[in-house]
Parts: C-alpha cells; sequence; structure tokens
C-alpha cells in the first residue's frame, strides 16, 4: 500500500455505555433505549469537543444489521437527526458485518486522503439486545455465507470459533489452551472494571481467572470447545470519533498532543464463500495487520498497546500469533504469561475489549480507535496504562466474519 | 402396545384449566418429539374441556409455551429438521416446531373425543364424583383406554372400584405448575395393571419429572403434609392471640414471617394457603377427613373466611388474589380482619408484632440464598442451634413449628402413606420448594 500521501489525525472521541446483561442498569424485561438515543449520543459526544457540526464536512455511519435488529435500513438519513447542522451534508453508511466499525474509520480516512474533506464524523453502532441470543445468533450468522447456515451449529458463530478453538486444543494441547483462554478473560474482566461505560464495569469476581479455567466446554449445553466466557456478550452501544487534516484539526481547534494521528493502515478482504485455509490461523488478520504496520513503517516492538477483535477469546489467542508477537501453537503460552495483560510486554484491549468492554457488532472498530486515542494522549481515566517514549505506537485489528473482512491503523500521538 | 404406539391417540380432561393446560403442554411436546423421530406415524392429542373461551387461550397458553421450551433445544431441533432444506435459520426451525405441536393438539368441548383415545389425562375439579362419572362415561365407549388421574386427594381405588375401571387407572399427580415443577406424585393401588405402573416411570422420566410413589391414603404426601402443617399454622395463630391477647390479624402475619423466616421456606404459611387458595384447601380437607381416624382435618377459620368471600387463589395471568393476606406486587402489604371484614395493613401494628417476637439470630439466611448453597446443613445446624438459646417468643414457636412439621412427616410413613422419610423430604424439597426436609434433627 502506498504511504499516506497526507497527515491524518483522529481527535475528540466518545463511547456510550456497552449496554446489556452484566451492567446494572440493563434489565431484559424492561424497555430500553433505541438507536436514536445511541447515534445521538455518540455524535453529540463527539461535536461537543470539535465546536459544533459547523466545523463537519461529512459524515460516516458503520453497522451491521439493524435491518433485522432494529428493523431499520436507509441509516445515513439518521445522521442529520444528531444535529441539525449535519443536514445537506454527505453522509454514507458502510457495512462490512462486525467490522463496518473499522469501515467507517478507513473510509473517514481515504475521505481525508481524497482530500473531499478535512473533518469527517466517524460513527458505528450496534443496538442487538432487541431480540433473544438465540434469534441473534440468526442475525449474526449474516457475517458468514449464507450456503453454510444450514449446516451450522444453532449458535452459528460461536460454532465456527468453536471449530478454531478445537482445532488447536488438537493440535497444541487442551490444558495449556485453556489456561491462555482463561487469562484472556481474566484480562478483560480486569480492564473492563477500570472503564466507566464498560459492559463488564460492575464485574465484582474476586477471582475471574480461577472462574473461567473451572468452566469447561459442554456442547449439549452450548458448543464443543467454547464456553460462554470466552465469548463477547450482546451488547447496545456506539462510540464515535472525529477523523481530519491538519487543517480540520487546527478548524476544530485541538491540539496536536490531544489527537492521535493515523500514521498508516491495513485493510483486506478474503472469499467468504471459502473456508479458512487452516482453522488455527487468522490469514485475513495476519495480512492486514503486517500491511499496516509496514504503511506505517514500524515493526511490532514499537507497539505500546493493541485493540484486536477478541469476539472470541481464541481470536485473541491466535491475533497474538498472526502478529508474529509468539509462535504458531504457543500464543496460548503467550497469553497465560501474562505479556498481554495491562502490566505486561504488550497490554491488549486495555478498556476490555470485546469480551469485556462489550461487543456492539457494528460499533467496535470505532471504539477501538477511541480506546488508543485515549490510551496514547492520556485521557484513559483509571484505564490509562503507561505509553513510553520507545514504544509510542497503538495498534487497532477490527474482523468482520470469521477472518473475511479486516482493517488495522497503526496511531501515535500527535506531535 | 408400546409405549409409542400409546401416545399416538391421548385426551386431556379439564385441559384449559391451571393443570391440565400444563399437562397438556408437556404431553403435546413430548407427542410431537416423538414425531418427530418417527415421521410416518400420525399423533393426536384431544384438549378437552367444558369451556370454549378457556380453549382458545389455551392455544394462546401453547404458542408462547412450546417458544420457550423450543428456544432451549434449537440444537436438537435443528437436527431433527436437518432433512428440511426450507427450515434454515433458527427462527425458521422455531417456529416450525411450535407449528408441529400445536397440529397435534384438537381443542374440543365434547367429550366423546376421548371414545378413541389409548390414554386419558384427568385434571376436572377436584369432586369424586365427577371423576366417577366422566371416566364410567369413556370406560362404556373405549374399554381399554387407561386413565392417568391428577388428583391430589381422593383415593385412587375408590375411583376404579366406583367406575370399574379393573386396575387401568393411576395417581400421576403433577405439582402447579407441571411445566416447571419437577415433582410427580405417583400413586398406583394394589389393583393397578403393572404395564400401567411402567408405562407412567417412562413417561415420567421422558418428562424428566422426579417421582415419589405415594400410597393410596386420601392426600397422598404432598398434601397429607401441607395440610396438617397448615391446620397447625392457624392453630398457632388462634393460640397466639388469646394467650398474648391480641388481634388474630396480627397472630398470623406473626405466624406467616415465622414460618418464612424462621423456618427458611419460600413462603410463609398463610401466603402459601393463599397461593394454593383457601377454597381449595377447604376442599381438599373436605376429602381427607373422611378418611381419618385419629384427627379432625377441619378448621372453622377457613370455613369463615369462606363465608366472608375471601378464597385466594391465583389470577389468570398468575397474580395472586388477596386471601389472608393483601397483596401489592405479589408481596403481603395487610392482614384480614375476621371481626371487622376488612384488611389491616401491616405497617401499623409491624413494629410490636416484631418486637414481640424478639431478635432473629444472626446466623439466619434468607431461603433464596439457600438454593445455591453446597453447605446447607452446616449453616441450618447452626442457626437452628443459635434459635434454641434464643429464648425468645418467635424462637420458641418456629421451633415448636419444625418438631410438629416432623412429626406430620414421621407420622405419614408410620401411617404407610410414604414409604420412608426420604420420600416425604423430596416431595416437600421438590414439590415444596422447603430448604430442608421435614425430617430432620434441627429441632430436637
Amino acid at each position: 500500500m502506498k504511504k499516506l500521501r497526507r497527515k491524518v489525525y483522529m481527535a475528540a472521541g466518545y463511547n456510550t455505555i456497552s449496554l446489556g446483561t452484566g451492567r446494572k442498569e440493563f434489565n431484559p424485561r424492561k424497555p430500553r433505549p433505541g438507536i436514536e438515543h445511541y447515534i445521538k449520543e455518540a455524535g453529540q459526544g463527539v461535536l461537543s469537543q470539535i465546536g459544533g457540526a459547523g466545523n463537519v464536512d461529512e459524515s460516516v455511519i458503520g453497522n451491521f444489521m439493524a435491518g433485522r435488529f432494529n428493523k431499520q435500513g436507509h441509516l445515513d438519513g439518521f445522521i442529520p437527526m444528531i444535529d441539525k447542522g449535519l443536514a445537506m451534508k454527505p453522509a454514507v453508511r458502510v457495512e462490512g458485518a462486525c467490522a463496518s466499525g473499522g469501515l467507517s474509520l478507513v473510509t473517514g480516512i481515504r475521505q481525508v486522503l481524497a482530500e473531499t474533506s478535512e473533518v469527517v464524523l466517524s460513527l458505528g453502532f450496534e443496538v442487538q439486545n432487541t431480540v433473544k441470543a438465540i434469534y441473534g445468533a440468526d442475525i449474526l450468522a449474516m457475517a458468514g455465507w449464507y450456503q453454510n447456515r444450514k449446516n451450522g451449529h444453532a449458535y452459528f458463530f460461536p460454532g465456527q470459533f468453536s471449530d478454531r478453538a478445537g482445532a488447536y486444543y488438537e493440535k497444541y494441547g487442551y490444558e495449556r489452551t485453556r489456561k491462555g483462554m482463561a487469562r484472556w478473560y481474566a484480562n478483560a474482566i480486569e480492564n473492563a472494571r477500570l472503564d466507566p461505560t464498560a459492559q463488564e464495569y460492575h464485574n465484582s469476581n474476586p477471582d475471574p481467572y480461577a472462574t473461567a479455567l473451572k468452566m469447561q466446554p459442554n456442547g449439549k449445553f452450548f458448543v464443543d470447545h467454547l464456553t460462554v466466557l470466552d465469548c463477547s456478550k450482546v451488547s447496545d452501544a456506539a462510540s464515535g470519533i472525529t477523523i481530519c487534516s491538519e487543517e480540520g484539526l487546527e478548524r476544530i481547534g485541538i491540539a496536536k498532543k490531544d489527537a492521535v494521528e493515523v500514521v498508516g493502515f491495513g485493510h483486506a478482504v478474503r472469499d467468504i464463500t471459502e473456508d479458512p485455509k487452516d482453522l488455527t490461523e487468522l490469514e485475513t488478520i495476519k495480512f492486514a495487520a503486517h500491511q499496516a504496520l509496514e504503511n506505517a513503517g514500524i515493526t511490532i516492538d514499537q507497539l505500546g498497546t493493541v485493540e484486536t477483535h477478541d469476539c472470541f477469546s481464541i481470536a485473541g489467542i491466535l491475533a497474538v500469533e498472526a502478529l508474529g508477537l509468539a509462535a504458531k501453537g504457543e500464543g496460548a503460552d503467550y497469553v497465560a504469561e501474562g505479556k498481554t495483560g495491562r502490566n505486561g510486554e504488550l497490554p491488549f484491549n486495555t478498556t476490555g475489549g470485546l469480551i469485556g468492554w462489550g461487543h456492539p457488532t457494528g460499533g467496535t472498530g470505532v471504539h477501538q480507535a477511541v480506546t488508543i486515542w485515549q490510551q496514547l494522549t492520556g485521557k484513559a481515566g483509571d484505564a490509562q496504562i503507561n505509553i513510553s517514549d520507545d514504544k509510542p505506537y497503538g495498534l487497532t485489528i477490527n474482523m468482520g466474519g470469521d477472518d473475511v473482512t479486516v482493517t488495522a491503523i497503526v496511531f501515535k500521538r500527535g506531535e | 402396545m408400546t409405549y409409542n404406539e400409546r401416545l399416538q391417540n391421548v385426551a386431556v380432561l379439564g385441559a384449559a384449566g391451571k393443570m391440565g393446560s400444563g399437562i397438556l403442554l408437556l404431553t403435546a411436546v413430548h407427542m410431537a418429539d416423538l414425531k418427530l423421530q418417527n415421521k410416518d406415524k400420525t399423533y393426536v392429542l384431544y384438549a378437552i374441556d367444558v369451556s370454549d373461551e378457556a380453549l382458545t387461550g389455551l392455544i394462546d397458553y401453547l404458542r408462547v409455551q412450546v417458544r420457550k421450551m423450543a428456544e432451549k433445544k434449537t440444537v436438537w431441533l435443528r437436527e431433527m429438521y436437518a432433512d428440511r432444506s426450507d427450515l434454515i435459520e433458527n427462527f425458521d426451525i422455531i417456529d416450525e416446531y411450535i407449528n408441529d405441536v400445536l397440529k397435534i393438539v384438537r381443542p374440543v368441548t365434547a367429550i366423546e373425543a376421548a371414545y378413541k383415545s389409548n390414554l386419558v389425562f384427568e385434571a376436572v375439579n377436584e369432586n369424586r364424583a365427577l371423576k366417577v362419572k366422566l371416566f364410567t362415561q369413556i370406560r362404556e365407549n373405549n374399554p381399554d383406554v387407561w386413565f392417568f388421574t391428577n388428583t391430589s386427594s381422593v383415593p385412587i381405588h375408590l375411583i376404579d372400584e366406583e367406575a370399574d375401571l379393573k386396575g387401568k387407572v393411576i395417581g400421576f399427580h403433577f405439582y402447579n405448575p407441571p411445566a416447571v415443577q419437577r415433582l410427580v406424585e405417583l400413586i398406583k393401588t394394589d389393583n393397578t395393571k403393572q404395564e400401567v405402573v411402567d408405562f407412567a416411570y417412562e413417561y415420567a422420566k421422558n418428562l424428566k419429572k422426579i417421582i415419589v410413589p405415594s400410597n393410596d391414603f386420601a392426600g397422598f404426601i404432598g398434601n397429607g403434609h401441607f395440610m396438617r402443617d397448615g391446620l397447625h399454622g392457624i392453630g398457632e395463630a388462634e393460640k397466639l392471640a388469646s394467650e398474648k391477647n391480641i388481634p388474630l390479624y396480627q397472630a398470623i402475619y406473626m405466624i406467616n414471617k415465622i414460618t418464612q423466616e424462621y423456618l427458611i421456606r419460600p413462603m410463609g404459611i398463610f401466603q402459601l394457603m393463599d397461593y394454593v387458595g383457601i377454597d381449595v384447601m377447604q376442599f381438599i380437607l373436605n376429602v381427607m377427613n373422611p378418611f381419618v381416624d385419629d384427627e379432625d382435618l377441619h378448621s372453622n377459620l377457613l370455613d369463615k373466611m369462606m363465608e366472608q368471600g375471601v378464597k385466594g387463589g391465583q389470577y389468570s395471568s398468575g397474580a395472586q388474589k388477596d386471601g389472608f393476606l393483601k397483596y401489592e406486587k405479589g408481596k403481603p402489604v395487610a392482614v384480614w380482619d375476621i371481626d371487622k371484614k376488612e384488611y389491616v395493613p401491616i405497617d401499623s401494628f409491624k413494629a410490636d408484632a416484631d418486637a414481640m417476637l424478639g431478635d432473629i439470630p444472626e446466623t439466619v439466611v434468607p431461603w433464596k440464598a439457600t438454593l445455591k448453597m453446597k453447605n446447607k446443613d452446616e449453616v441450618f445446624g447452626k442457626f437452628y442451634t443459635d434459635l434454641k438459646a434464643a429464648g425468645t417468643l418467635g424462637a420458641e414457636i418456629a421451633i415448636r413449628y419444625g418438631q410438629r412439621s416432623k412429626a406430620i412427616g414421621e407420622k405419614l410413613v408410620a401411617d404407610k402413606v410414604a414409604n420412608n422419610a426420604d420420600d416425604v423430604n423430596t416431595v416437600m424439597l421438590t414439590g415444596f420448594y422447603h430448604a430442608y426436609g421435614p425430617v430432620n434433627n434441627y429441632f430436637e
């Protein structure tokens, strides 16, 4: 991929809470806010930091399946609802399953690179507690190839990643893998407790590692090789961030030190009609993440933090291997040793990731960028980690479907 | 006739009632599951009831309940419908299953529908003459049919003799609500055919029910214990009112509190009587009393409540009707004053009443907390040791209550209603959700 032709920044991130089981506010029997609430809150949360809607040239909104979760299509039409100042301006909705948020980001980046806009409002959301999990599984299954649905598991995506986990156990050993997965879960919970918007913020389990290690997968009740703790939950949430040029940054009155610069990105798609070549490898993540690092001109050891797409704990472990932090079959040990923990060698998912913070499918990619922006600019509150001068970069990896669509972005603090 | 063949044509009498609808649901789902595994066979389930209106409501109930059940076994259903290329999503499969269950059910008001059935479940009113009349009529037109009666109190051998069923009848007593409660009391007579018994066990197993065999004495184990336990509660309230010179409604509040909090039960005894229904309780006592020689199973207080039209029971929505206690959002807020015929708010006397009972030892645990508790025996042992040392009025009544509850359980064994104390405990643990069985050593 070509070097970026001009500087691109992100700033003024905003997250709603991630609502679903685990949050004290959540009651499945009571009415909950709809998509309008989330789009509005995230949008206005960004606009209030950038001097209002008048400063925005165009908007992008990422969402996966409002058409079925909320019976609503035509989502760009909701942008002017956020603020009348966005009316009569361009807006576009993008969809790439759970990578819809990442597509919202790279679309905004391209708009700035194309010089059609100096300031882009990038949003992502999903409101999916509208149906029970057993039906939500059908809707999320649309991120796979429809011709595979009939023979898939009732819980289609957990079934797909259960197969990946099963293949990993068989190749590299069950016990050591489960230890890595349990540590992944514990890290997610411990990080989420430091972010008041996280779905697991109220989690008070004194020993999440022990809980996860003790729980055994049981295909009779769920899928063969994963427990519910290996899976991200059902979430309602939205996130927003501003993507802008240097000129745009000046226009919105944000200092470079309060913004992050996009130093490189990767974006790749695999054929959805083909099965993965190797169940124990995430080849598209591997490709796109390395493309992003190369585009940024940095090496893996310069990363200070990573936000990766852990829709399932096994996906977190496979991403560690895809990045080359551990050899194939050793990602589980790398995680089990605490190297991805908030005080580890390379902290991952510092506000909980998909398992801890939540997974509002179409919003996740944007949420990842907001977390990196918070961490690199010192705005992460209780979840703040130390970013050292020799490892100043942050990386996001957002995946749609079973390693089908991937966006990866490398950031550093503006200077 | 095999198990499977017998279930190809079944009827439920009183199918739209509280118990009947639950029995119908479980049986319909079981039959639909058999159909999925035996696609060339035809299964028919007659839902017979006197009320067309109630039968219409029954279909709505089935639709909602079958969906809930299907959502819990979607993985299995996907296997069952694997050959149906038109059913792809869970949405499709669950909808098809609901349709398949409803296809089996034939709601009718004509009893003649049961003339072709191989098996009849009966859940009509607790009225012996009515049951005998219906069974006789069906038997005259369908001599080989088996009868499963859900009676909770009428001795089965009397039904057998009076309807001339020749051992083709068994007591198969579900607990309310049948779709949730796992307990079934199974009552065979000396005359019940072994093949009927064998079928009953297999059917219960397939429905994932826990069977407790009870002998054929009016009331069986469940009501045998509950009715006497309830009468003891009424007696304690009346005694407390006269000894302490306090209004009966206050004493009722106090006994209800003791039976819930001190005895660690899901609800107090007066709330339980309201839940069952004061009318139902009086009715069952009347059925049982003629068969008991050494005690009088009767309460003047219940008669008075009935005279005043205060009956408890539940609305069709499942909400609690007012009885001894008045409920707001399911919680008791007032007690019926039998003299003034009005409810007295609990808040108006609660402080005095609680002060009379004294402090409950700190080692008490709420019933709900015991559901997942692993060291129950230790926790209860400690609490009841503390309670025995407390010396308060509340402790004294609670200990006497625990002892009486145990005595009732032991008498059910001595009278050969139950085969052993474990069966009594199982019924109270699973049918009444007690945290511990009545036959224990906590109150010695």
